[in-house]
């Protein structure tokens, strides 16, 4: 524990620039993937244990897409609607044969599917990591606020992810679509007997869920190595976030992402070996004292 | 229903007799079926290694570089009118599986000779599997020091070609002191990944820099996951820091991650120094995009140091197979290669485990890596001295090392001696 250190960077704003600008970009790409999660959840009542997986392909997708195109816009079409058509796919197949199924059965459809897309590949792409690059308009020293530094890409990477989370949340409540998809999340049968094809919609929620972690990977490519399961870490952290920000709540999962964000970036100079810790205890405690999530439909 | 008189005809049973002499006959000429002992003119070298998962190319280069060897000796005509024929195998990153593979290779598959491409976990297992089947065993790719320096573990058959932890680590301090103490560089900081290798591997660098350069003072040491895919937090905290050098036990992707994701901070464009233990790899250096020049590293391979004509010979022999330079990995089971041929000559083929044992110890063979053109496997404890240790920096334009520095071997084998008085080991 060293929270002298901690203190000191509070006092000096390059310090607390930097972190907080570190734990806004951790936040917002978990924010992506966990929102992608929540809604599924929310809305078919699945929980998409290969969401992590998700976002492995769609970073793959990207990398691909990249090398062919030279085109760093491509790549992010490539992973987003690459996931997209996969997940609808995956839905129609495979997830509306075990609607109101026992959780287990979930579990086990999505984690065969976890085991699938790993090695499906390492057989396309290798065992061996791969690197995509920073794009070269990207590829440029650090923009320096208030002696803070953030590098360009960053706060590109920040501001699509809010751009994003803003679309969706305004999709969401303001459109009809939104509409159905609230309506049905909270009475299936009800929409469906108004006549609202309820397959086309669910069809598209889980695109829509697949295709976010498909742009979380798709952004995260030109940052991270890629390796088959690599999803797994944003997995697990992903349910942290939609357990304390509620399962269903777009808005609980970007106060969530947030807040694990900065306490991750903020944590490894005050309590470096325990920040994992920490964010299991800060579940811990939410559901202790609020057990549907900060955000979270009362269950 | 017609009844069927099972009726065995002399037809039927000239055909099955001729058959049965056909298949002994072949079987005499090809080996097949295989049979638990070695053909006649083939020596068999068995090679657990990892093929597979997040390190295979561990194991796919100390494999090329292998076959490479196997190849040429062959081509040059074998020994004693026998061939060499390796067969690797998967051990896929277990140790037990490593085990039960090296078992397969010698009780099944008739191999004589077994070059362990374990890294460290495996080759322990594999070595307590020679200590009940005594082949000779060449362990390549394993650089943990109690594998050969503890004689608890030590075996009689089982010999280490590939670079030891203890030896680097005192090479490193010797480089890394001579750079703190001319450039005044005192605050030292870390940042290795958490798990045994990353910790023994930057306690023992920071011991001997110490050792070297007592002024140098380590003010903080980060400790991200192993395979951490997301950086960012130890970069911001070591810019906070601001130390005079940063010493990485990272390698692999994840040193790739960590270079590519420091870049975007600046984090190499200051005064502060770098020594990595593993960058100069060259499918590290080749993966990094922005490489920093004048980052310190340790040698693994560069194919124009040493400079001579059969390195690089051997750099563009494995790259026409592989598309990619030679590794550490590949140099150290090109060598042992060639430790076995050379037993093998002196025994005249004769594959017994004590016998070619008894060549291997104290043997000296010439190579092209090795600064003064020899490598001795050391008769006491069974391992290689002499290869190269240098450090050099990192360099674009195009990307690779320079400025090589050999490493001091007197004072590296004084230093290891008491190492091993300390723990016991003499």
């Amino acid at each position: 524990m060293d929270f002298s250190a901690l203190a000191n960077c509070l006092g000096s704003m390059s310090c607390a620039v930097t972190q907080v600008s570190t734990g806004l970009l951790m936040g917002m790409l978990l924010f992506l993937v966990a929102s992608g999660l929540s809604l599924i959840f929310g809305v078919l009542g699945i929980v998409n244990f290969a969401h992590g997986a998700f976002y492995m392909v769609g970073a793959y997708m990207a990398y691909t897409a990249y090398l062919v195109s030279e085109s760093f816009i491509v790549a992010l079409a490539a992973g987003t609607i690459g996931m997209a058509i996969f997940g609808a796919i995956f839905e129609r197949l495979f997830v509306s044969r075990i609607y109101g199924r026992d959780v287990l059965m979930q579990l086990l459809l999505c984690y065969a599917f976890v085991l699938i897309l790993d090695d499906g590949v390492k057989i396309i792409w290798g065992g061996d990591y791969r690197l995509m690059g920073m794009p070269a308009a990207f590829a440029r020293p650090p923009i320096f606020v208030g002696g803070g530094a953030i590098p360009s890409y960053y706060v590109f990477l920040i501001v699509i992810s809010a751009l994003v989370g803003l679309l969706l949340w305004l999709g969401v409540t303001r459109t009809m679509f939104g509409k159905k998809v609230r309506a049905a999340a909270i009475n299936p049968q009800m929409v469906s007997a108004l006549g609202i094809n309820t397959r086309l919609l669910y069809a598209s929620v889980f695109a829509i869920g697949s295709g976010l972690a498909g742009l979380a990977g798709a952004l995260a490519a030109p940052i991270r190595t890629l390796t088959p399961g690599m999803g797994l870490s944003i997995l697990i952290e992903s349910f942290i976030v939609t357990v304390i920000g509620g399962m269903g709540s777009i808005f609980g999962a970007f106060v969530a992402a947030l807040l694990i964000g900065l306490t991750r970036s903020f944590g490894s100079l005050g309590f470096p070996l325990f920040v994992d810790g920490a964010m299991f205890m800060l579940m811990a405690l939410v559901l202790i004292l609020k057990p549907s999530g900060l955000f979270g439909r009362e269950a | 229903m017609s009844k069927h008189r099972t009726d065995v005809s002399r037809r039927s049973v000239l055909k099955g007799v001729s058959a049965a002499a056909g298949l002994a006959g072949v079987s005499a000429v090809t080996g097949f079926p295989f049979v638990a002992r070695a053909q006649a003119n083939t020596i068999r070298i068995g090679m657990p290694t990892i093929l597979s998962g997040r390190v295979a190319i561990l194991g796919t280069s100390s494999r090329t570089a292998a076959e490479l060897a196997v190849k040429s000796f062959n081509e040059a005509g074998g020994v004693n009118g026998k061939q060499i024929e390796l067969i690797a195998r998967d051990s896929k990153a277990s140790p037990d599986e490593a085990a039960k593979v090296t078992r397969d290779l010698i009780n099944s598959d008739g191999c004589e000779i077994i070059i362990d491409g374990e890294a460290s976990s495996g080759s322990f297992a594999v070595q307590e599997v020679i200590r009940e089947l005594p082949v000779l065993c060449l362990h390549t790719n394993s650089e943990t020091s109690s594998l050969t320096a503890d004689p608890k573990i030590r075996s009689d058959t089982a010999f280490r070609c590939a670079r030891q932890g203890i030896h680097d680590a005192v090479a490193g301090g010797l480089y890394a002191s001579k750079i703190s103490k001319e450039q005044n560089k005192k605050r030292w900081m870390t940042c290795s990944p958490d798990y045994a290798y990353g910790r023994d591997n930057s306690a023992q660098f920071l011991e001997y820099l110490k050792i070297y350069d007592p002024e140098v003072e380590v003010i903080d040491q980060a400790w991200p996951k192993l395979f951490e895919p997301d950086y960012t937090a130890y970069i911001t905290r070591i810019m906070q820091q601001k130390p005079d050098a940063l010493y990485s036990a990272l390698w692999g992707g994840d040193l790739v991650s960590f270079i590519e994701q420091g870049n975007l901070y600046g984090l190499f464009t200051g005064d502060m120094a770098f020594f990595s233990g593993g960058l100069a790899d060259p499918p590290i250096l080749e993966a990094i995009n922005q490489l920093p020049a004048g980052m310190n590293s340790v040698y693994r391979y560069d194919p124009d140091y040493p400079a001579n004509e059969d390195n690089k010979a051997f750099a563009e022999a494995y790259k026409a197979i592989e598309g990619q330079l030679p590794t550490n990995w590949s140099w150290q089971n090109y060598m042992a290669c060639q430790f076995i041929f050379e037993a093998l000559k002196r025994t005249d083929g004769n594959t017994d485990g004590a016998t070619l044992a008894g060549e291997m110890a104290g043997m000296e063979v010439d190579s092209p890596f090795a600064e003064d053109g020899k490598i001795t496997m050391r008769a006491d404890d069974h391992t290689i001295i002499n290869y190269p240790v240098a450090w050099g920096k990192t360099k674009n334009d195009p990307k690779s090392m320079t400025d090589w520095v050999a490493g001091d071997w007197a004072e590296i084998l004084v230093q290891e001696e008491a190492w091993k008085k300390r723990a016991g080991y003499l």
